[in-house]
């Protein structure tokens, strides 16, 4: 078991040194870069904004539930949704969701050039696919997705705000308290780094599951697979480390 | 040219080419041909570089195929075309882009002498106006010849074909056994073909190197196979019963 991982870890840091390698034709690159960025960030951009609303909307409902005849004020609600989307729902379960949606997708597509001989192809040419095909993803995806996990935690917030004001479970102005509340700037801090950690997890670890997909279509949908469990264990743990060294 | 000596190529404990010495030579049509599991398709990812042989030399002129470091692989894969058995077209591009795309990658062509170039090959390969079109929207055998036009259009010193008639009819077959055989001769390049195509080892095959279960068995040209009384050509080329009945009958035989 110890020597499958090494052998994949040792594969995988190989892989992300060939795709830093310096690029045959920036111009080249630079169009794929945005055509990535159009995917993973419009492309999830309803799939995200659909969950944080439902994620901040219930954490304020149960929130409200649970505070219900207890001596904590009511617009405590608003300050533990906001705290609770900036530092741990938005970020860690945004990137959860986009392995699923991104990660899944780029290791099917990487995985599928590669049983159509395309990497081959291009290999032949004299392209550096690793750096051609992996480079913009990463790039777009440390780009796009912190963008993606700030928006989250402001849809997250209005969740909250709709769950609890509407039916009148608080009034406006004590989850707006609660929103002005205790802010420390630090958190917003600490979201942007998992954001990033994370958008290098999935997207290295999909295209690594791509890459060096061998076999039929069988193959492809485990690898494919695969990358999503390894991304979202990986994104777990690495929450886990974040919160012990930046908020240990 | 290309020479090969004594290349081996193992997996675990199987090996699959048994120390193949041979050479392929410039502005010739160069087939490897053989049985299914003969090691044809595992020579040619040898001979591009896809695959590192367990031991042997490949040449490409004067140069050590295998000693180059990466920057120097890069360069010389440049003069490298190569036509894959499904064309390996990227299926988001249009003709126009996919031959472009090594254009764009290593050239400092101005965008007009790139379309100028593209324009040119699509009309080496009879496919002139299907620029816009995409792989899916084109025919088997014409994606073979875009496939060609992409290989060719960095003017490449070498060639590689592997199963270029597969999935297409006789006919399709023989125009692009024509192609590609004109091209190496016009342009002077060493051409490597890997087939079972019987029609194209009799067209085109200047230099035939028959191989079973990695040994390279019989090395000839079109004209050596008829008379040729190797028994392993002789149970690869004419297995069929009206192969046998044509070669007697071109030779005169009962």
């Amino acid at each position: 078991m110890f020597s499958n991982f090494a052998f994949h870890f040792g594969r995988y840091l190989d892989l992300l040194w060939d795709s830093f390698s310096r690029p045959e034709r920036l111009k080249i690159y630079w169009r794929e870069t945005l055509r990535q960025m159009d995917d993973i960030g419009v492309g999830s951009l309803i799939i995200v904004a659909i969950i944080a609303v439902f994620m901040g909307a219930v954490a304020a409902v149960q929130f409200a539930y649970q505070l219900d005849g207890q001596l904590v004020p009511s617009y405590y609600i608003g300050y533990i949704v906001r705290d609770l989307a900036i530092i741990e729902s938005a970020p860690t379960i945004t990137c959860l969701v986009l392995a699923g949606k991104v990660g899944s997708n780029m290791a099917s597509e990487i995985g599928g050039m590669r049983q159509k001989e395309h990497i081959d192809a291009m290999e032949i040419m004299g392209v550096n696919t690793a750096a051609f095909l992996i480079l913009p993803k990463i790039i777009a995806a440390m780009i796009m997705i912190p963008l993606l996990v700030a928006l989250a935690a402001g849809l997250a917030i209005v969740g909250g705000y709709m769950a609890v004001v509407i039916p009148e479970t608080i009034p406006s102005s004590a989850y707006i308290k609660g929103l002005q509340s205790f802010f420390v700037p630090y958190n917003v801090f600490i979201m942007f780094v998992k954001a990033f950690i994370f958008a290098f997890i999935l997207t290295t670890v999909s295209c690594y599951k791509g890459y060096y997909v061998e076999g039929g279509s069988v193959e492809l949908g485990a690898a494919s697979t695969q990358a999503v469990v390894v991304s979202d264990i990986l994104i777990l743990l690495a929450d886990f480390l974040i919160a012990v060294v930046l908020t240990g | 040219m290309i020479r090969c000596e004594n290349v081996k190529k193992s997996f675990g404990d199987t090996e699959v080419l048994k120390g193949i010495t041979t050479e392929f030579e410039a502005g010739k049509c160069n087939l490897i041909i053989g049985l299914s599991g003969a090691g044809k398709t595992v020579m040619l990812k040898l001979l591009v570089g896809l695959m590192k042989q367990t031991s042997g030399t490949i040449m490409y002129d004067d140069v050590n195929f295998n000693s180059l470091g990466d920057d120097e692989l890069r360069s010389l894969r440049m003069k490298v075309g190569m036509l894959f058995q499904g064309s390996a077209l990227f299926d988001s591009m249009t003709v126009e882009e996919n031959i472009l795309f090594p254009l764009e990658l290593f050239t400092k062509k101005t965008k007009a002498e790139m379309l100028d170039r593209v324009n040119y090959v699509l009309e080496r390969v009879n496919l002139e106006g299907a620029n816009q079109k995409y792989p899916s929207e084109v025919s088997g055998g014409m994606q073979k010849r875009v496939g060609i036009a992409r290989a060719i259009v960095l003017e490449p010193k070498y060639l590689f074909c592997d199963e270029p008639n597969s999935g297409l009819d006789p006919k399709t077959s023989m125009v692009i056994d024509e192609l590609i055989q004109s091209i190496t001769y016009d342009n002077n390049i060493t051409t490597v073909i890997n087939t079972h195509d019987m029609n194209s080892v009799m067209e085109i095959g200047d230099n035939i190197n028959l191989l079973h279960h990695g040994t390279l068995v019989w090395r000839g040209n079109k004209a050596d196979v008829l008379t040729s009384d190797n028994e392993f050509l002789d149970n690869f080329i004419f297995a069929s019963p009206f192969l046998q009945r044509l070669r007697n009958a071109a030779l005169g035989r009962s």
